[in-house]
């Protein structure tokens, strides 16, 4: 078993009189793929930002790699529902100016990575003009621009019909098998079923189960119904 | 980065005219009723021209500085650059040297109004208006870029910026106005005022710097 | 400490009381003013007393932005160490003594720049950790209530002596209006702010009116030596009596606002236990379930 890149040591966040997290302690080996499962307001997106260090822990620590996350920022990739992409600009602008951000060695990648998501790197329509679906995937596009080894994506598949969904999950089981570890969000597990390594499940701030597949033991139903 | 990123918000800033455009109008409303309101004929108007003309400055880069961060709020993309590795102080630079551009723009029309409805001649020495504008204009921009990324997270954020601005904007605002109606009197020499106006922008240049990456990260 | 308070505030209402009668009754009446002067009594000390305030509230703010890393936190106390020093031996150098305004003795701006270093260490070892953004939100509120008093009183009595409600050029009115307005502003922000760094964009903001206060002082300064002004207030010296009614004035002002201070700290205080003992509750209400299972580690 490869040792855990991942450390998450009895973290606690809180929003005023609200605890999202309370006290979760998990360890993650490399080049998993991992889904977090749980109804909303299981603390899920909280946990998630806090791994990719939008969110200070109230108390506890998380380690990625040895260092906080903001400092392996390098090697993290984060998606969430708001597209994070400037909708004035065509993708390939957005990709570009965001590469400049980690660096300029990636704007060969740009063309690459859209092409990876499926949508045309040609295409000169500003990303406030695409549908909800290449929104997304364009944002994945995004994340995995500069070749994370670790990508955290909240919902990747909202909104975005079965042939596209599927067609993510594939690009991100092979980023899998490459090496990467992966966390993804989801309510729609039954899309991750026999790709994901593990499923997480989360219930009130805390993880309270780690299964390999979707049946869990305490007879909980598998995925949320859609 | 700071370059790419100025690069793109100005590219952006002309794509979408609109905004640039009802920037251009408003500070032409704001001289026009200025020239209602204060009688360009009266004798003592080269004397206040410098207050009004800065007043209304001041109004119109408030305008502009309000939406600073409008395009990076929208679909989140201050997340994006909170979890790149790019410095937080290039973003700010950027985002106050754009500012910095769009306000000079809109003083740069202002001008030649004001030297139009008030029959302004500088009876000093007019190049000395030049760096006068320049650092005057920087200090409001710094300062209200900063204040407008801390009023990102409040309630009332197009309020809190003013708000928090004029207060600490107060000493620069003198200078700029002090400075001004020397120049154009002639009466006095405004080689402290710069001096002063100079000292504002470096401390303050200085103090945003040192913080910006505090405030980006603010949850 | 609780049985303090009253006694303290006993104290504290019959020296008021005190300074009150000198005001009124004991200190003698002005040669030109006649008896509207003694408003004074009133004006001058809350205007010291909110500078102090402010001042604490300057000194807690920077050590609560430098506190949160070692090694800023480390490097401040040296720079506030090495500005008492150097301030000190600065003042009694013949180049540096040319420099200062006609009327400040070296020894007592030596005072005052070592008062800076004396507060930072004194309110860093008395208020430790989250006590210190406590101690700010405390002396702002407490400050602009004083500032207040002193932008009030200071029309009050300039209308009937001089004339005039305001004059624009008058550098202690107008610096005392500014700082009033940044304060207000840190209130506002405290208030209205969502983020979960409210403390930390407060105290950033508390340094950048600190840095504006000397900006503000020079800048009316100079103006005024362009446009002479009348000055309220008067200059010059002072009767000793007056001085010495003054002065109790002060200690009597300054007593209150402790009480005052002391209470709202208190209140403070008793808040945010309030909010932590609800927060507490709601991180227990959580799921105990997963103490029996393993989870540390993937199930494979």
């Amino acid at each position: 078993m490869s040792a855990p890149i991942i450390t998450v040591r009895d973290v606690i966040k809180q929003f005023g009189r609200f605890a999202a997290l309370r006290g979760v302690t998990a360890e993650f080996d490399a080049g998993r793929f991992h889904a977090i499962l749980g109804e909303n307001g299981a603390g899920k997106t909280t946990l998630l930002r806090a791994l990719a260090g939008l969110a200070q822990p109230t108390r506890g620590e998380i380690l990625i790699f040895g260092k906080s996350p903001r400092e392996a920022c390098r090697d993290i990739g984060y998606m969430a529902h708001p597209s994070l992409l400037y909708d004035e600009m065509s993708g390939m602008e957005n990709l570009r100016y965001f590469a400049g951000l980690y660096g300029t060695t990636w704007h060969a990648r740009c063309a690459e990575v859209i092409r990876a998501v499926g949508l045309d790197p040609e295409l000169t329509r500003p990303v406030g003009q695409y549908s909800q679906g290449m929104r997304q995937r364009m944002s994945l596009a995004r994340a995995i621009l500069h070749d994370p080894r670790v990508l955290l994506l909240d919902e990747p598949f909202s909104n975005v019909d079965v042939q596209s969904a599927r067609a993510m999950v594939e690009l991100l089981k092979r980023m899998c098998d490459a090496g990467k570890t992966i966390f993804v969000i989801t309510h729609q597990a039954q899309l991750l079923e026999g790709v994901a390594d593990e499923f997480v499940w989360m219930q009130a701030g805390q993880i309270v189960d780690r299964t390999a597949s979707l049946a869990r033991a305490s007879g909980r139903e598998s995925g949320d119904a859609q | 980065m700071t370059l790419a990123t100025l690069v793109k918000d100005i590219r952006l800033e002309w794509r979408s005219k609109d905004a640039l455009n009802s920037m251009l109008f408003f500070s032409l409303l704001v001289v026009v009723i200025f020239s209602f309101s204060f009688d360009p004929l009266a004798e003592e108007s080269r004397h206040i021209v410098g207050g009004l003309i800065w007043v209304a400055f001041l109004f119109a880069a408030v305008v502009a500085l309000n939406q600073t961060w409008a395009r990076e709020l929208r679909n989140q993309v201050l997340d994006a650059y909170r979890v790149s590795p790019a410095p937080a102080n290039a973003l700010f630079l950027a985002k106050a040297l754009g500012n910095f551009i769009f306000v000079s723009v809109l003083e740069a029309l202002m001008t030649p109004l004001f030297v139009i409805f008030y029959n302004l001649r500088v009876l000093g020495p007019a190049w000395q208006l030049i760096p006068v504008a320049l650092l005057g204009t920087w200090a409001l921009v710094v300062n209200g870029t900063f204040f407008a990324a801390m009023s990102v997270r409040t309630r009332s954020r197009e309020l809190m910026l003013p708000l928090l601005l004029f207060p600490i904007s107060i000493p620069a605002v003198l200078g700029m106005v002090a400075a001004t109606t020397s120049i154009l009197t002639g009466e006095e020499s405004a080689h402290f005022w710069i001096v002063l106006l100079l000292t504002y922008d470096v401390v303050f240049t200085t103090a945003c710097l040192a913080l910006f990456n505090m405030i980006l990260h603010a949850e | 400490m609780k049985r303090l308070f009253p006694i303290l505030a006993a104290f504290t209402a019959i020296f008021l009381a005190y300074a009150l009668y000198l005001a009124l009754v004991v200190a003698p009446a002005d040669a030109q003013q006649g008896e509207v002067y003694r408003i004074i009594y009133y004006h001058v000390p809350s205007a010291w007393t909110a500078f102090l305030l402010f001042f604490i509230n300057f000194i807690a703010s920077i050590q609560y932005l430098v506190n949160r890393k070692p090694s800023t936190k480390v490097a401040a106390r040296w720079v506030v160490l090495v500005i008492g020093v150097v301030g000190v031996v600065a003042c009694f150098l013949p180049q540096v003594q040319a420099l200062l305004p006609a009327g400040m003795r070296p020894s007592a701006v030596a005072t005052t720049v070592l008062l800076i270093p004396i507060f930072y260490f004194l309110i860093g070892w008395l208020f430790p950790g989250d006590r210190l953004d406590v101690l700010a939100v405390t002396t702002a509120e407490v400050g602009v209530v004083f500032c207040t008093i002193v932008l009030v009183t200071g029309p009050i009595w300039a209308r009937p002596v001089w004339g005039i409600w305001w004059a624009p050029g008058d550098i202690r009115l107008t610096s005392t209006l500014v700082l009033w307005l940044i304060y207000v502003s840190y209130l506002v922000l405290r208030r209205f702010s969502n983020s979960a760094q409210t403390q930390m964009l407060a105290a950033a903001l508390a340094v950048f009116g600190a840095l504006d206060v000397p900006l503000v002082y020079f800048s009316i300064w100079f103006f005024r030596t362009q446009h002479p002004q009348p000055v309220i207030g008067g200059g010059g010296s002072m009767d000793p009596r007056m001085l010495h009614v003054l002065l109790i004035s002060w200690m009597a002002f300054l007593c209150f606002a402790f009480l005052v201070c002391w209470s709202r700290f208190r209140l403070e205080l008793l808040h945010r236990e309030v909010e932590e003992a609800h927060a507490m509750e709601s991180l227990a209400g959580g799921v105990a379930a997963k103490a029996s299972l393993p989870l540390n580690r993937s199930p494979r």
